[in-house]
């Protein structure tokens, strides 16, 4: 049941990444957009849901795996990040190759933070 | 709409087999580096390399590249455990794991690509 409903959360990640890709997709564009705001977006969103929301509604740890794990884990991705990477290396295009490596690292980091709550620092209920 | 269904139909399977893999090593390995989520992501990346060199058909890069490597490497939960690590002081374990992540990552990308299209 449990693998069920990790497969079903990932599908919805998935379907909601590639979307996004379609949704902003520009020839006229090298710069991989869609997958840098995807993994950006999902960084905030891992960080919130696992030190808030799953503490402050007592979440299960089948739960948090579902929609942790699963949804968002599947909303962002790396794969994708290291061949849009090659490509860009590829086409010749070093300094969007660096941006793109540096902007995901900082980017990530700083997102993943503000998502961040340090328990102790919460009132108790 | 089929193409929506073979990404997901793909990540079904690629976030479960990302979550199996987390479990299984999370009770074989006690250190501090993130292993689980390092090893997926970079053998992810040199498959879709690998995929990419082969021009496969659009259906199949939908189904296992985007829906099934897209979900079987992660972004979010590399991040989530690089600052986990970070607020514990284990600052020299975020550089590695960083490091290795995208030095590792990026390269196996590009051999994989190289293998298929030669």
């Amino acid at each position: 049941m449990l693998y069920l409903l990790i497969g079903l959360a990932g599908s919805f990640g998935a379907i909601l990444r590639y979307a996004l890709g379609e949704l902003f997709y520009n020839p006229d564009i090298i710069f991989p957009f869609p997958t840098l705001i995807a993994n950006l977006l999902g960084s905030f969103v891992l960080a919130w849901f696992t030190t808030h929301i799953v503490w402050k509604f007592r979440l299960s740890d089948e739960v948090k795996a579902i929609i942790g794990t699963g949804f968002v884990g599947s909303f962002t991705t790396f794969s994708t990040l290291s061949v849009e990477t090659v490509t860009l290396f590829q086409e010749s295009h070093v300094f969007l190759a660096f941006l793109y490596i540096f902007s995901s690292i900082g980017g990530g980091l700083v997102m993943s933070r503000i998502g961040f709550r340090h328990r102790k620092l919460e009132p108790k209920r | 709409m089929s193409s929506i269904l073979l990404v997901g139909l793909g990540a079904f399977f690629g976030a479960n087999s990302r979550y199996i893999v987390s479990r299984w090593i999370s009770v074989r390995w006690k250190r501090s580096f993130p292993l689980a989520t390092f090893l997926v992501n970079v053998v992810g990346s040199f498959w879709l390399g690998f995929l990419i060199g082969n021009d496969v058909r659009t259906s199949v890069m939908l189904l296992i590249g985007t829906g099934f490597l897209g979900s079987f490497t992660t972004f979010s939960t590399f991040k989530l455990e690089s600052i986990q690590l970070h607020l514990k002081e284990e600052r020299k374990v975020v550089l590695l794991y960083t490091v290795l992540s995208y030095g590792v990552g990026i390269p196996l990308a590009y051999i994989g690509y190289l293998i298929a299209h030669h």
